[in-house]
């Protein structure tokens, strides 16, 4: 038997209490009832009615969340792409480049993708005459650019693990490339599309910097909102839209994680009534 | 013709479009506004619009940006001390990071599912709303504040007595912010690298006699080298080239290379200066990009390095 490993687990303890200390100091005082953010003065939610009643922060939620929607979908459908490609086509012309397109993305600093994008769309507009103002389009075109790349390593990774011969005894029984790609790699990826899905959602609700380079006036997500009212410092109801942040996040993400264990589970057993049937 | 089409993408078409289709995407949106960062950093400042020009005499091209970042030691002193805080919240994460990771190998299976969601649940939540959180504990008036100053002045005596730990606006509230939001990165290739190392070969030491601590040192450490470089460059990278932490937290003035390429841009709106110092600070992490794309594949392989 094994020595507990007490030093291990102390750092352990104290790094959880790292993450969550502040979290849990920012719900608690989303509740104070006094106006300087850091002070107690008693319980109160009124910030929760301040916020809930403030229009410009559903505008700034609605803007984002059409935004991380768009940007998601076609995120996931070219990042998918991207993926195949780089697990199937092992050999075609500018494959290194192409790895190159899709590994770069994830490790630019974000200041120079949000600077060049919006290098770029002031010049079409210049040139081209589209962009004509920047908004909904510019951001959407930027967020599916740098979260496309990640929705790739997460489909890259598990058509590397899937079995191949499936797809191979498809193309054998004389399916066409597309029928194969829709009726037999899709559905068995299907939960690594899902999970590219929501975290490119998740890279465009929550980003700051790329979307505050490629917006124009008027068009403020919530993110950016919450940036320019950060920046003047601590304010009371963004504790409450932070509370309430955490609180959807991580029903979300439990409720995510038991949808996709059931589903994996259920798969297991057909797979193993569908082997039992066979004997 | 619709029939070709047709028979076109039934046949070599289906790899045309996978392939071409993502392809075309990234050069047009990624690819092509690189090209246009690099091709005006060579360029020079005009009052027209879009701000830059190219000379009408020969070489056309000016080097006016890169000359300026050596010549004014706001630019030098920005990279310094961006990788500098980089640097330090790197070895600060490896020094937290390692001793979760391994202890994550150490529990059972079912404390490691939830533990190991209590890592990942962070980074669902906004990156700003978790600097933010930091921003009402160091502020002057905090708990936290207090805590640390009561502390500070139990320890210390009554003439070097403070109201107050002054910690917004610092090169340290930087580092430690960066901490915060960069951790996850850091443990979660550890963790997929230190999880793959056969058990076996720490019993086998530690049944020829090694101390625990030794098993460590010679086992465990050298076959999570992988890992730890993975995880430090995931952590570096971004780092070195952070604007939202250093905007709401650090000092103003010593400013990072990311707010200085912000600032050149939009308020000095000086094209090619911040295209220049874009250019600098990709050079620099080239290093760091190539050890990390070397190292991850190892790591989550469990190879030896």
């Amino acid at each position: 038997m094994r020595r507990r490993p007490v030093f291990l687990i102390t750092v352990m303890c104290f790094g959880f209490a790292f993450f969550y200390i502040p979290i849990l100091s920012m719900m608690v005082y989303s509740f104070n009832g006094s106006r300087l953010a850091t002070v107690w003065g008693g319980f109160s939610t009124k910030w929760y009615v301040s916020l809930l009643s403030n229009k410009q922060v559903g505008a700034a939620l609605l803007l984002s969340l059409k935004i991380a929607v768009t940007s998601a979908t076609a995120a996931t459908i070219l990042g998918t792409m991207a993926g195949i490609t780089l697990a199937r086509f092992r050999r075609f012309k500018g494959r290194t480049l192409f790895s190159g397109l899709v590994t770069a993305p994830l490790i630019m600093p974000e200041v120079i993708t949000g600077i060049s994008s919006l290098m770029l769309f002031i010049l079409m507009a210049k040139f081209l005459g589209w962009p004509s103002s920047r908004g909904f389009a510019t951001v959407t075109l930027a967020h599916i650019t740098f979260s496309m790349v990640f929705v790739t390593t997460i489909i890259q990774s598990r058509m590397l693990q899937a079995d191949r011969a499936i797809e191979e005894a498809a193309m054998d029984l004389g399916s066409k490339p597309w029928a194969v790609l829709f009726d037999v790699t899709l559905p068995v990826i299907f939960p690594a599309i899902l999970s590219g899905w929501l975290l490119a959602f998740t890279i465009s609700l929550d980003d700051v910097v790329i979307t505050s380079f490629t917006t124009g006036p008027g068009n403020t997500t919530l993110p950016l909102l919450i940036w320019s009212k950060v920046k003047l410092g601590v304010t009371p109801d963004i504790n409450a839209l932070a509370t309430l942040t955490v609180l959807v996040v991580g029903v979300g993400v439990a409720l995510a994680g038991y949808l996709l264990n059931r589903s994996e589970k259920r798969r297991d057993a057909d797979a193993r009534l569908a082997y039992r049937d066979n004997d | 013709m619709r029939n070709r089409i047709a028979h076109w993408l039934q046949g070599r078409g289906y790899r045309g479009v996978i392939i071409g289709l993502p392809y075309l995407w990234l050069l047009l949106f990624f690819f092509i506004p690189f090209c246009l960062v690099l091709a005006i950093s060579f360029g020079s400042r005009t009052p027209t619009a879009p701000p830059f020009g190219y000379g009408g005499e020969h070489p056309w091209i000016s080097f006016v940006g890169y000359a300026r970042l050596f010549q004014d030691d706001l630019y030098l002193r920005a990279f310094l001390v961006s990788l500098s805080n980089a640097a330090t919240a790197t070895v600060l994460c490896l020094l937290l990071g390692y001793p979760m990771s391994l202890a994550l190998t150490r529990v059972s299976a079912s404390w490691r599912n939830i533990l190991l969601m209590l890592v990942i649940l962070p980074f669902w939540t906004s990156f700003l709303l978790r600097v933010y959180a930091w921003m009402g504990l160091m502020g002057k008036n905090s708990w936290f504040n207090g805590l640390l100053t009561d502390a500070y002045n139990l320890l210390t005596p009554a003439s070097w007595a403070i109201t107050s730990v002054p910690m917004m606006h610092s090169n340290f509230a930087v580092v430690l912010v960066m901490v915060y939001t960069y951790l996850p990165f850091m443990i979660l290739p550890l963790y997929a690298n230190l999880e793959r190392l056969d058990p076996v070969l720490d019993e086998a030491a530690m049944d020829l006699g090694s101390r625990p601590f030794r098993v460590f040192l010679d086992v465990t450490l050298p076959q999570s080298i992988p890992g730890i470089i993975a995880g430090a460059m995931l952590v570096f990278i971004p780092a070195a080239g952070e604007l939202v932490i250093p905007t709401l937290v650090g000092d103003a003035s010593s400013p990072m290379i990311g707010r200085v390429i912000a600032d050149e841009f939009s308020s000095a709106s000086d094209w090619p200066m911040a295209a220049s110092v874009a250019i600098v600070l990709l050079l620099l992490m080239v290093g760091p990009m190539m050890l990390y794309t070397h190292y991850q594949g190892r790591a989550e392989a469990g190879e030896e390095p």
